[in-house]
């Protein structure tokens, strides 16, 4: 674990892997004073309460991801994407076998970014750990569902996107009126079910 | 009667600001909020509202308004001028605008950003605790367009003078800056911060101010994408830093070389393209 200075108030904690950085979130989760508290996928921005996250951070155990979950989420997706049948054939099973290959595992949102209400979520099965499109799409429509390296997610919103299009949900991602404005948060858990 | 201002024009931009929405980042949440949140907090106390009250921040004048009810206003920022029915008044001083009375605000003398506060504040719905808009998000209110009619909250009696000094933006700005937490993605940071010099780009606005110059010599690659905060001074492949302002992504994958000092921040955020910038590295 490497602390590094980010100006007057804020610290660049960087460690080796996704679990270590849920590690050091669900540990400095919740001190008094902290502003922002941004995971990552090596990273954790910690903005306010230096002193008592340095503390804090002395006696961390990396090792130990955090097994409770906050909220348990599930989200309904429509398998009808347009790289449907580009997944099958990289993984070289059938496109049933991937909605069931998605549909079975269960993942962690391990940190938001992109855009507002975008989680990356972890525990894609490795057959499903794809590279992105060579040449990403300028707009994906909201609700795509996709997959890229060792991540999955639903986009919030239509946006650029280079990742791979399985299928598509009719949930709110995002909605900044609503009283819980974003439907995913670090630390959920998520499943994905046949709509 | 509700209070309320119609927009009879918003010049180049005319958005609805107050201190933002920080504390969202690992939403994937801007903070957003007035880049020179100083000005806007100033012209808040003038008019009698709490510093957080929304307010107009308006980039290079050219507002006109119009009072559908008695109110008081304060312009803030850089020194400009200000007339209500075609006459000039102070800026910087709360200056009461009759009902159907109309504002005008011109271009700044120096500087980009001029803040409008009404007494009662802009009363929009707040998305994520604010109502600023985020122009890089979308969220909060659209930028204002001409014939809006904006509503105006509750007064509160006048808290007293304040001592209110513009906004001058000099034409160089030195700009205090730490290193770090990337400066190890460049050979000697600090001798390449301190010996460069660089321009305010057209192409900033309040996602970032992008410098153009001295190229900061750095190694090839990305970083996986790291969380970011408001004064982090980015260095994309082509050596030319960018500034993140209020509306900035909340991670990113270029490295990090340092961060401005916060008190410094607005001072870039009121910088006109074309104005010269050094950093100062500082410990």
């Amino acid at each position: 674990m490497l602390l590094r200075r980010c100006g007057t108030d804020a610290l660049l904690v960087e460690v080796d892997s996704l679990t270590e950085v849920a590690a050091v979130r669900a540990a400095l989760q919740g001190l008094d004073g902290i502003e922002e508290l941004v995971p990552a996928a090596r990273t954790v921005l910690v903005k306010g309460a230096l002193h008592q996250a340095r503390e804090v951070l002395k006696t961390v155990d990396l090792t130990k991801a955090p097994t409770t979950h906050p909220r348990e989420i599930t989200i309904p997706v429509t398998y009808d994407g347009p790289d449907l049948d580009l997944v099958a054939d990289t993984a070289g099973v059938s496109r049933e076998e991937v909605v069931k290959l998605h549909t079975g595992a269960i993942y962690e949102v391990a940190f938001c970014g992109f855009a507002p209400g975008f989680g990356y979520l972890t525990g894609l099965p490795r057959n499903l750990q794809q590279p992105r499109l060579d040449s990403p799409r300028t707009k994906v429509p909201q609700g795509s569902v996709g997959i890229a390296g060792e991540f999955t997610a639903a986009y919030p919103r239509a946006t650029p996107g280079g990742w791979r299009l399985i299928g598509r949900t009719e949930i709110t991602l995002f909605d900044p009126t609503a009283e819980t404005p974003v439907l995913l948060q670090p630390g959920d858990q998520v499943r994905f079910v046949i709509a | 009667m509700s209070r309320s201002v119609t927009i009879i024009r918003t010049g180049p931009q005319a958005l609805v600001q107050d201190l933002g929405r920080p504390g969202n980042a690992h939403l994937g949440v801007p903070p957003s909020g007035a880049v020179d949140a100083h000005s806007l907090k100033l012209a808040n106390r003038l008019v009698g509202n709490h510093e957080t009250a929304a307010g107009l921040e308006v980039l290079l004048g050219g507002l006109a308004t119009r009072a559908n009810a008695s109110c008081t206003v304060a312009v803030t920022g850089p020194a400009v001028d200000v007339r209500i029915d075609g006459r000039l008044v102070d800026s910087h001083q709360p200056v009461h605008l009759g009902a159907s009375a109309t504002l005008e605000i011109g271009t700044p003398h120096t500087g980009l950003r001029t803040y409008v506060a009404f007494s009662g504040g802009v009363d929009v719905a707040k998305e994520l605790g604010s109502r600023s808009t985020d122009l890089l998000s979308g969220i909060g209110p659209d930028p204002l367009r001409d014939n809006d009619v904006i509503e105006l909250g509750t007064p509160n009696p006048a808290s007293g003078a304040d001592v209110v000094p513009p906004v001058h933006v000099l034409q160089t700005l030195v700009i205090p800056i730490r290193l770090g937490p990337r400066d190890d993605w460049f050979a000697d940071a600090e001798t390449q911060l301190r010996q460069g010099s660089w321009t305010v780009s057209d192409r900033s606005n309040r996602v970032g101010a992008r410098l153009q110059g001295t190229k900061l010599n750095r190694r090839d690659g990305e970083i996986p994408s790291e969380g970011m905060i408001t004064g982090a001074v980015q260095v994309p492949p082509d050596g030319q830093p960018v500034v993140f302002l209020n509306d900035h992504p909340t991670t990113g994958g270029y490295p990090v070389i340092g961060v401005v000092d916060c008190d410094h921040l607005r001072f870039l955020g009121q910088a006109r393209p074309g104005t010269t910038v050094r950093f100062r590295p500082i410990d």
